[in-house]
């Protein structure tokens, strides 16, 4: 097998990629796509852990499938704040999202 | 070193897809681009999970990430046309965020993976057995009372007020 490091690796890697994306963009729904990028590196890290430390209980397994309860529930509502967003400014931009700016 | 069998040239075609697929989704001017390379970057954490011997994750990782959140993706960057091609896509921090980018990598590749798990780290970096829970034991240990049949039952709250409230956010109240 592939040994555990390298999934670690892509994992890291993923997650870093992502992590730019949400600090360097200016568009919110490509921040929201770095956002899942960086869950995505997460479950990898969940499931090769679960498959290289403990296989015989189901720990990493479940965690994964919860964040992808949180992913799905975080890309509904994080969509429906970017377009209502659109609907009032007119942007989605989100250094024009200055609303609450003192 | 690694031997160059099938899961190794598998392993390797699934970063390619999962490392390309994330740096087309931060780099792509267009953003419809960017979600499509979303759903490369998607298949190859299926992949992933195929490797790592764990079919219902890859199954939902398709149906779920591929089929819904990412045709969700698409939706909202086509109802928030003319936004797709802005001519500045980076903020002015985009050096920054490169710089702290490129040191979390270091630091979690030089502080953290290769010292623990890489060749010669502390901690094994192989599968001590062989032995592996199969979905059936996914789906039990869901609904066991004795191990996460509670957050079972709390994501699912989450998930319908999270529906709830996505049609409250975006529902346009003006008429």
């Amino acid at each position: 097998m592939v040994p555990l490091w390298m999934f670690l690796l892509v994992a890291a890697a993923m997650f870093v990629i992502g992590a730019y994306g949400v600090m360097a963009r200016r568009n919110a729904i490509a921040i929201l796509l770095s956002v899942e990028l960086m869950l995505n590196a997460v479950n990898i890290n969940l499931v090769a852990f679960w498959r290289y430390v403990t296989p015989e209980n189901m720990s990493g397994q479940a965690f994964a499938a919860f964040v992808f309860v949180i992913a799905a529930a975080e890309a509904a509502i994080g969509l429906a704040i970017v377009i209502a967003i659109y609907r009032s400014r007119r942007s989605v931009v989100v250094e024009d999202v200055n609303l609450l700016r003192g | 070193m690694i031997e160059l069998g099938p899961q190794s040239v598998a392993f390797l075609f699934f970063s390619v897809f999962a490392l390309g697929g994330a740096l087309g989704v931060v780099t792509s001017r267009n953003l419809m681009h960017g979600a499509l390379y979303l759903i490369l970057s998607l298949f190859g954490v299926a992949g992933f999970f195929v490797l790592l011997s764990a079919p219902f994750l890859a199954a939902v990782q398709v149906l779920v990430y591929i089929g819904a959140i990412a045709i969700l993706f698409i939706f909202a960057v086509m109802l928030t046309r003319g936004m797709t091609r802005l001519t500045e896509t980076l903020n002015r921090q985009w050096w920054l965020s490169a710089v702290v980018s490129l040191m979390l990598l270091a630091v979690l590749l030089v502080g953290v993976i290769l010292p623990v798990w890489g060749e010669g780290g502390t901690n094994p970096n192989m599968p001590s057995t062989d032995l592996v829970a199969t979905t059936v034991d996914l789906g039990v240990a869901l609904v066991d009372g004795d191990q996460y049949v509670l957050p079972f039952l709390v994501s699912s709250l989450l998930l319908t007020a999270a529906m709830i409230g996505a049609i409250v956010v975006a529902r346009d109240d003006t008429e």
